[in-house]
């Protein structure tokens, strides 16, 4: 079985907005087309012309209805990846060391040269983030874009994943979530982030910003009066005049 | 803020080589024009990247545009050219070269060009080159011209160009930064897809409040503060009521409606007279106010105190300001909340809250900006000063017969409460606004042999007289754009032209030209109908009814199988284009912008530019404008010389940027032969502030309107007065009670009487007295998923993996009654037909309305795609099921005002599939051969591979 580090100097991680997230799957794709030909490289799709198309994305975005606690419901856009979990259990399973977590920053990777393809990470993991190449027999995952965010050859403002890089509204932050002063630990903080499945243990780095009570947003108006309850457009007429009069 | 790379000494590359050259160009991928940075490696498309600096899109990419890559390595893509050797539909062909490609297509026009340009269609679908496509019309001297808005948002368009010189979208945008409240109506998710979503971003950060009026509740929706499940069809009344509440309440902005609206202009009464409800006008054609100061009648500019509130006598007759008429017709209580709360099936209270949140973030809340201005009086202001109320609409209100009134309502709540280019409110982008009406009216009677038009085929008709009849009375277009049908069609009825063509009515045609536009599937409505229509063969003849089909794409789409002829284009990456300000401009509220196309690769099959194929036929017709004095093409480096050397009238050319001999003009000046040089360096964009003071007001601001002349925006900086009441809108309406010398047809008079109210009114849509409403109880609407743009995405490895199968969506409720479970096969049956789907049922959806997603369904056998697929077997079109009429006697189901495809008036109802009838959609046609030469289908995709720097390779 493979260890974790002790801790890490960094835990590089994402803050996901649900309250913004309007389900675009622009993520997604931008991940996909990173990612194809990135550290990981290919992402393969297999038949992706025909019945059952099947490929490998490090990131999804699935949709739900969810029940509210004032028994209405909402439409909740959730996008879902690898949390590069402090106690990873993806990697304490693995039986190679193929799956790792770094001391550096915390990025939670596969060494493909390792990787024996026993799927015993995938069983591990409870967020459904690993994602097996059956073509390459091994499995992949999120990199955190591993190979951008350090990367020389970029634009440095572009040195964030592809994934925080590509959103339309501004719903995925990207930061080292170990720093209590970092920005998206502060947004964290403020907006009540949330670990998913925070009774399994296993500390996922990444936190979920909940979807802000509706009630929050009301403004508060009170009910309009009307200018005079019998007269209609008469009392309207006669309130247009006495007020252009006032302001003539 | 980016982190330095760690020791780890794991091996990781993190810093790999990423390309050997990064290009800028415009994405396609679908309508929204964003900027994007493609990375390139080893001559593959490595990565393709919002550009950062692009007004559109400020770096950011949406679902599609970040699978580009996959569009464009489609193994959908045309080939090669091709001609139809077996009959049409069969998809028989063969591979044909471009010279004999060329010839057959020029014999087929210079002969009908020789003879009677009329007979040939020239519609040009998701076209984003209608600069060039329409002026090549008018060249060749065909008025059968039109793009897609006709079936898209021409009611928006028209509605907004008719009442406040601008609209949503391209016209303008909501003032992101400052807006507290914003109204939201049934926005398709693609239409602006980028700007929405960075603005829906901005408002949740400042914790503005978002209101989605729509009877899905998708993905804007799922995010907005309060989400509206109102009924479809009923957002105008939904609207007028509000109007009525805030009315009544005062909750108006006098101020605003007095400077910059015609609110006091005083209108005509005299009942059965000629000029009825027209405005009362000096000798020079001034409209006039009444002047209390003066006690007297006075042209609108020198009025000191309009009055808005009282009736005088004028020269005899009645005379009343526009805001008295406003408010005896909507403070009464046919609009108020309760009244309209069934139709629309949103509560009294909930309309009367909303009612007042408005009016509090609007008088409450007033934003002001500390900027000085300048009005077109001359007053100085020390401050912009604004009503925090924002809107945005789309297809949701457009699609409807009662979408032109439905958007003018949304215009007037807005001008009411002086929302209308003011801070926190709906901001104009420039070129907008534009004089109302807009101007100029459409061309194309009497059409000579070898002769262009005497100005463009489209335009917007100001008065009876500008309706497009031939002298006997005969439609001048055969989509009967601008006939008693439809009026003010300013963007043609692309919807109307093959089942007009196939009939025969009002006059047969030879060649039917089609760009871009799948008019055999998921753009036709009665795809049968359509697809009849298409292959009828004259009895006499022999020959089909529509002699000759010509079509360009770059997609085997289902259209393929139809043509006759087929003109292969290239992918978005391969080609130059420009995004003019002559046709659907970009740019935002705070400047003006146009951008280009460059190719960032060169096409690996025999395919050309359709714009450049386009100018070489011009110049092979010896078309004006594309051929020299000695013959030779004015263009002979195809599109990109047009868009340098082009000029539409002397200094205005298809791009505004970096004009003159040296580059330093903008909007006017003279060529620049290095102008794409320019632009890509610029990130193949030119954008140009408006001067801080210019920035709101715009219809009245002294600096805007000199800014907007001084780039060509605009002929004169006059104050454009925005219309509550609409004159043009009347005119039609006087026609119809018997006056004048251009009237309607007597079995449309009724409906030209009711539909054109000078004030926006709102009636039931058209199918609802078509249908009988008892047995098809329901609505059917479509949504586009923003990961697909109409029938694109399919063919895309990538975005058909997230999407494969349309469900129908239903409210768990109503799914109760009628005894469908989750997942069950339904039959959605209309007065039309039917179509078979699967169920999914939510509660986000207004219960008396199924909807599904728009063009996942696919015809076996096109998009390159295996038969088997689900799009083929489960996915579903509604399409087959909304009626559009195939006789001359019927009524296209279209607005009755611009022609506006009415896709949302569908009613049906559903019907539990039989447990032994198949799990599969129907109905299921025939497949489709794919054209000669596609390449197989590849049972693995693995791009990407060939990047991979593996460490110690190199």
């Amino acid at each position: 079985m493979t260890c974790l580090p002790q801790k890490t100097d960094r835990k590089l991680g994402l803050v996901i907005d649900l309250d913004t997230c309007v389900g675009c799957q622009a993520c997604v794709t931008n991940c996909k087309e990173w990612n194809t030909g990135g550290h990981m490289a290919p992402l393969t799709d297999v038949q992706p012309f025909g019945p059952g198309a099947d490929g490998v994305w490090f990131n999804r975005v699935h949709t739900y209805e969810v029940a509210t606690p004032d028994g209405d419901s909402r439409t909740l856009h959730f996008p879902r990846s690898c949390l590069h979990c402090e106690d990873a259990a993806c990697v304490t399973v693995c039986p190679t060391g193929a799956s790792y977590k770094r001391a550096a920053d915390g990025i939670v990777l596969v060494n493909e040269d390792k990787c024996i393809g026993c799927k015993l990470c995938s069983w591990a993991c409870p967020y459904g983030a690993r994602e097996y190449d059956a073509t390459e027999g091994v499995m992949k995952k999120c990199t955190l874009c591993v190979d951008r965010i350090y990367n020389e050859n970029l634009d440095e403002e572009d040195r964030v994943p592809a994934c925080v890089l590509t959103c339309p509204t501004g719903a995925r932050h990207f930061g080292d979530l170990g720093d209590p002063d970092s920005a998206v630990s502060q947004l964290a903080v403020q907006r009540g982030g949330k670990d998913l499945l925070p009774e399994m243990g296993y500390r996922p780095t990444n936190k979920y910003l909940p979807q802000r009570a509706k009630a929050d947003h009301q403004t508060g108006a009170g009910p309009l009066a009307p200018l005079d309850e019998t007269a209609g457009a008469t009392g309207v007429l006669a309130w247009v005049d006495r007020m252009l009069t006032r302001a003539g | 803020m980016s982190f330095p790379a760690p020791a780890e000494n794991d091996g990781v590359d993190t810093s790999p080589a990423v390309a050997d050259d990064v290009k800028t160009t415009t994405c396609y991928m679908c309508a929204c024009r964003c900027g994007i940075r493609v990375f390139l490696k080893n001559g593959q498309v490595r990565y393709i990247q919002g550009n950062r600096n692009h007004p559109v899109n400020k770096g950011v990419l949406c679902g599609k545009g970040a699978a580009g890559i996959m569009n464009h390595l489609s193994p959908a893509r045309l080939r090669k050219p091709l001609k139809r050797v077996g009959p049409r539909g069969a998809g028989e062909y063969e591979e044909i070269e471009w010279d004999e490609a060329l010839r057959t297509a020029a014999d087929w026009l210079s002969n009908i060009r020789a003879t009677d340009p009329k007979k040939l269609a020239f519609f040009t679908g998701r076209d984003q080159s209608q600069s060039l496509t329409g002026w090549w019309a008018k060249q060749f001297g065909t008025p059968n011209y039109a793009a897609h808005g006709g079936f898209c948002s021409v009611n928006m368009a028209a509605g907004g160009l008719y009442s406040i010189g601008g609209s949503f979208w391209e016209f303008g945008e909501p003032d992101w930064e400052h807006a507290r409240v914003f109204l939201m109506f049934g926005v398709a998710e693609d239409h602006d897809s980028n700007p929405i979503k960075i603005g829906l971003g901005k408002l949740k950060e400042r914790g503005a409040k978002i209101i989605s009026i729509n009877p899905a509740r998708t993905g804007y929706a799922a995010i907005a503060d309060e989400w509206l499940g109102i009924r479809p069809g009923t957002d105008g009344l939904f609207v007028l009521a509000l109007v009525h509440e805030l009315l009544l309440a005062g909750k108006i902005d006098l101020d605003y409606l007095v400077r910059f609206t015609n609110a006091s202009w005083l209108v005509r009464h005299a009942p059965g007279t000629a000029d009825d409800g027209m405005f009362v006008r000096d000798d020079t054609g001034r409209p006039m106010v009444w002047d209390a100061s003066r006690d007297s009648p006075t042209p609108y500019r020198d009025a000191d105190q309009p009055d808005l509130a009282n009736e005088h006598q004028i020269e005899g007759a009645t005379a009343v300001p526009v805001f008295k008429l406003i408010a005896e017709r909507y403070s009464d209580s046919a609009y108020s909340p309760d009244s309209v709360a069934d139709r629309c099936g949103i509560s009294a209270a909930t309309i009367r809250r909303i009612a007042a949140e408005i009016a509090d973030a609007a008088f409450n809340h007033a934003v002001s900006l500390p900027v000085s201005w300048t009005d077109t009086h001359g007053r100085q202001l020390e401050t912009m000063t604004g009503r925090p109320v924002a809107m945005h609409a789309m297809r949701g209100i457009s699609a409807h017969s009662n979408g032109f009134q439905s958007c003018r309502a949304l215009h007037l709540l807005q001008m009411l409460i002086g929302a209308v280019d003011t801070p926190g409110s709906f901001r104009y982008k420039p070129p907008y606004p534009k004089p109302v009406p807009p101007g100029p009216t459409p061309s194309g009677k009497r059409t000579q042999p070898n002769t262009p038009l005497g100005g463009m085929p489209l335009g917007f008709p100001e008065s009876p007289a500008d309706l497009l009849y031939e002298d006997d009375g005969t439609p001048v277009r055969i989509d009967k754009a601008f006939t008693w049908e439809s009026p003010m069609s300013a963007h043609g009825a692309m919807h109307r032209v093959i089942a007009n063509a196939s009939a025969g009515y009002p006059y047969p045609i030879d060649t039917l030209f089609l760009y871009m536009a799948n008019m055999a599937w998921n753009s036709s409505m009665d795809i049968q109908g359509t697809l009849d229509a298409l292959t009828a063969i004259d009895p006499e003849s022999g020959d089909y009814k529509i002699p000759h089909i010509i079509y360009s794409d770059a997609y085997a789409s289902e259209t393929i199988a139809y043509a006759d002829l087929i003109l292969p284009d290239t992918t978005y990456l391969e080609r130059w284009d420009c995004i003019s300000l002559l046709d659907r401009p970009i740019g935002e509220a705070n400047g003006a912008g146009d951008a280009i196309r460059q190719p960032v690769v060169e096409p690996d099959r025999d395919v050309r530019p359709f714009q450049s194929v386009l100018l070489d036929l011009g110049a092979r017709l010896g078309l004006p404008g594309m051929v020299n004095d000695d013959g030779s093409p004015t263009y002979p480096g195809g599109y990109a010389d047009y868009i340098v050397y082009h000029q539409r009238t002397p200094g205005v050319g298809p791009l505004a940027g970096w004009r003159g001999a040296d580059g330093a003009r903008s909007g006017k000046g003279d060529v620049n032969p290095e102008q794409l040089d320019r632009y890509i360096e610029n990130g193949c964009f030119w954008h140009e502030e408006i001067p801080a003071s210019a920035r709101y007001y715009k219809m009245a601001n002294r600096d805007y309107l000199d800014w907007a002349v001084s780039m060509g925006f605009l002929a004169k900086a006059e104050q454009i007065v925005l219309q509550l009441y609409s004159e043009p809108v009347q005119s039609f309406r006087n026609a119809a009670r018997g006056h004048g010398s251009h009237q309607p047809p007597d079995n449309l008079r009724d409906q030209v009487q009711r539909a054109f109210d000078p004030l926006p009114n709102w009636y039931p849509p058209f199918e609802d007295s078509k249908t009988d409403t008892l047995r098809y109880p329901l609505h059917a609407l479509t949504q586009r998923p923003m990961h697909h743009y109409h029938s694109w995405g399919s063919q895309n490895a990538w975005l058909r993996q997230i999407t494969a199968q349309n469900r129908l969506f239903m409210h768990r409720d109503t799914a109760t009654q009628l005894e469908v479970s989750d997942d069950d096969w339904v039959w959605v049956e209309s007065r039309h037909g039917r179509v078979k789907g699967q169920v999914r049922l939510v509660d986000g959806v207004n219960k008396d309305t199924v909807w599904t997603w728009n063009a996942i369904g696919k015809r076996a056998g096109a998009w390159g795609l295996d038969g088997e697929v689900p799009e083929v077997t489960k996915g579903f079109l509604l399409n087959h099921v909304i009626p559009e009429k195939r006789s001359d006697g019927a009524l296209s189901n279209s607005d009755p005002v611009t022609g506006q495809a009415a896709w949302f008036d569908l009613r049906v109802r559903v019907v539990k599939a039989q447990a032994s009838e198949a799990h599969e959609a129907a109905p299921q046609l025939e497949a489709i051969s794919p054209p000669p030469g596609q390449p197989p289908r590849p049972p693995r995709l693995d791009y990407g591979r060939a990047f991979r720097a593996k460490i110690g390779a190199e």
